[in-house]
């Protein structure tokens, strides 16, 4: 680990290390496993996402980053663990109940709802409709003022994410960078305090990376928490204010993202932790504990599973 | 061939008290698969419960019919929570294959011998219709015009059995085009994102399976007051029957189920009348009465396969909504 970065952050209290505290978290998670069968896909020990920044969630594939989202969002249920989200415990609750709590979620696998129109999509996300109580749905005098409430609040989401000429299009029109935007503004109706977006990135085109990447500067503007997994260190290093490595399950390395960049424990995770090692020089003390390591990396299911 | 006549038989069965069984109970299944995407196969199921609990309660309790109806709504309701409970939250094709296998359980139990005394075993149960009978309101004389001249007692089962698919169209044109509406749609599309947007998606559902549930409960009592309940009359059959009327009109539409009974039983006794027409004229003489009712059967499996190729979004049902394949 480099000795000349810096040690502390404003976001933090005391040195910055793996599951270091912060100064304002927003979320903390105690002690949370993952088993798919033999294999641990999450074992996080203790963590913090700090409130009003932009924290990423870095890792190669299968180091369990999804599903760990899975998991603090009610979409998965762990084998042991607690979280706590503004200070109410999160753990056991259902999925449904966690995002009116006002965390909010996206998906890997962009999810709009083809057959229904783009605004249909974004009144969906709105809370508190009392039209979605099946009775009073009979009579509409007693949901239209809440939904031309929410109907403009979508139309001005739609505007910000050049939407708008969309808007009574079936979203399985729209392209698959649109449909990440949709996927995104629709989130917003539901006026989060901490988004969560499953790479937000993958498969867009550069030039919507960048209004994206905007976008996602925007929540962080307008007082919002957002916690994202990327792949790609690059596009995190960009916008971050933190960055949370995971390889194998354990978080490995957290930190601002210059200095996690350069960290001995995330080059390891993503490069390998021999990928400098001359495989001429080993002994042979080193070559069989070189075949154990990958014969236990070989494992089946070790791939990252939803 | 008398033409006349084969139209006439038609024409009635555009407005039977059957077609109207069918509209109701294609309109729950509309609500159950069209819009919420649910995959019922027991409708006849659902069918079968109101049938009998009208059945039973009017013969065996002596209940007047607005109760015994009430029972025949209590009941499918408890059917679909017995249904919905242990297989909505699993994925969609746990539920179609609980539904097809209960459906089949009402089956058996109601002609069951040891509970004959009750529900008539495999002869089935009649005479409850009287309570119904006695509020006809529009006396004994026929009247009506061309094929639709009826007694007084024909009309009023048509009317009430239409009336019921009015109110139930109503009901759910109002709630599709709420918010409550639009939850359901998007659950059909994809439930894990409604329920990322903060949706008790098992409640919608389960609120979907009752309320279609209820259709198709009513559309039993409507189905049995012309004629007797018969256990046999509840097979898989007519289950397939119900999706055939709800995918020829269009499986998200208001008046899709409507129509699409109307036109499955015009053309089943269309095709009926020319066939038997054919086979008494020495057309077809090789085919018995009895193939001729079954040949149009084999004629409406040719046309849900074809509709199936050329029009899968039924006649109402949005081009659009169908050229997506999501």
């Amino acid at each position: 680990m480099s000795d000349t970065q810096l040690a502390s952050s404003p976001l933090v209290t005391g040195e910055i290390r793996a599951g270091v505290p912060k100064v304002d978290p927003i979320l903390v998670a105690d002690g949370v496993t993952r088993q798919f069968g033999g294999l641990t896909a999450v074992d996080v020990e203790h963590v913090e996402i700090p409130r009003g920044a932009i924290t990423a969630l870095i890792g190669p594939n299968g180091a369990g980053k999804t599903t760990f989202f899975n998991l603090l969002t009610g979409f998965d249920k762990p084998n042991t663990g607690t979280w706590t989200f503004e200070g109410s415990n999160l753990a056991g609750v259902p999925a449904f109940r966690v995002a009116r709590k006002g965390m909010v979620r996206t998906f890997q696998l962009t999810k709009s709802l083809g057959r229904l129109t783009v605004l249909e999509n974004m009144l969906l996300g709105a809370k508190e409709q009392p039209g979605e109580s099946m009775l009073r749905a009979l009579v509409p005098a007693l949901w239209r003022s809440r939904e031309s409430q929410i109907r403009e609040r979508a139309e001005e989401l739609l505007v910000r994410f050049k939407l708008d000429a969309k808007r009574d299009d079936y979203a399985a029109s729209l392209s698959g960078g649109q449909r990440k935007l949709l996927e995104m503004a629709r989130a917003l109706m539901s006026e989060p305090t901490l988004v969560m977006l499953d790479e937000p990135m993958a498969g867009v085109n550069p030039a919507l990376t960048q209004s994206l990447l905007g976008h996602i500067l925007d929540l962080k503007e307008q007082g919002m928490t957002v916690l994202f997994v990327e792949h790609d260190m690059h596009m995190v290093r960009h916008i971050s204010d933190w960055v949370i490595v995971m390889a194998e399950g354990r978080i490995v390395a957290e930190g601002p993202p210059d200095r996690v960049m350069s960290d001995q424990a995330v080059i390891d995770a993503y490069l390998g932790a021999h990928h400098d090692t001359d495989l001429g020089s080993l002994t042979e003390a080193d070559r069989a504990a070189l075949r154990a390591e990958a014969e236990a990396e070989l494992e089946p299911g070790t791939e990252e599973k939803r | 061939m008398d033409w006349g006549s084969i139209i006439g038989n038609a024409a009635g069965e555009l407005i039977s008290p059957t077609t109207a069984a069918y509209a109701l109970a294609a309109i729950g299944l509309s609500v159950h698969f069209g819009y919420a995407g649910l995959l019922n196969f027991g409708q006849a199921g659902f069918m079968a419960v109101g049938a009998y609990a009208f059945a039973i309660t009017t013969l065996e309790l002596g209940w007047p019919v607005w109760l015994a109806i009430l029972a025949a709504i209590v009941a499918s309701v408890v059917f679909a929570f017995v249904l919905g409970v242990p297989t909505l939250r699993l994925r969609a094709d746990y539920l179609a294959i609980v539904t097809i296998a209960a459906a089949e359980i009402v089956r058996f139990v109601v002609s069951t011998v040891n509970l004959t005394a009750i529900t008539g075993g495999s002869q089935g149960l009649s005479g409850f219709a009287r309570g119904f009978d006695a509020l006809n309101p529009f006396g004994d004389a026929r009247f009506g015009f061309g094929p639709w001249t009826y007694s007084g007692e024909q009309w009023w089962v048509r009317v009430f059995g239409w009336g019921l698919v009015l109110l139930a169209t109503v009901i759910v044109f109002l709630l599709m085009r709420s918010p409550w509406g639009r939850v359901v749609k998007g659950i059909r599309e994809d439930e894990d994102a409604v329920r990322s947007l903060g949706k008790n998606v098992y409640s919608y559902k389960m609120q979907a399976l009752v309320l279609g549930g209820v259709f198709g409960s009513l559309a039993g009592v409507v189905f049995i007051l012309p004629r007797a309940v018969q256990p046999g009359n509840y097979g898989t059959a007519l289950t397939f029957f119900i999706w055939t009327a709800l995918l020829l009109g269009g499986a998200a539409t208001v008046f899709g189920p409507i129509v699409g009974a109307m036109i499955f039983w015009a053309v089943l006794s269309l095709t009926n009348g020319v066939i038997v027409g054919l086979r008494d004229a020495g057309v077809l003489p090789f085919i018995s009465t009895t193939q001729a009712g079954q040949i149009r059967f084999i004629l409406v499996g040719l046309a849900l396969m074809l509709l199936v190729v050329f029009r899968p979004q039924g006649i109402f049902g949005n081009k659009k909504e169908l050229s997506f394949n999501v």
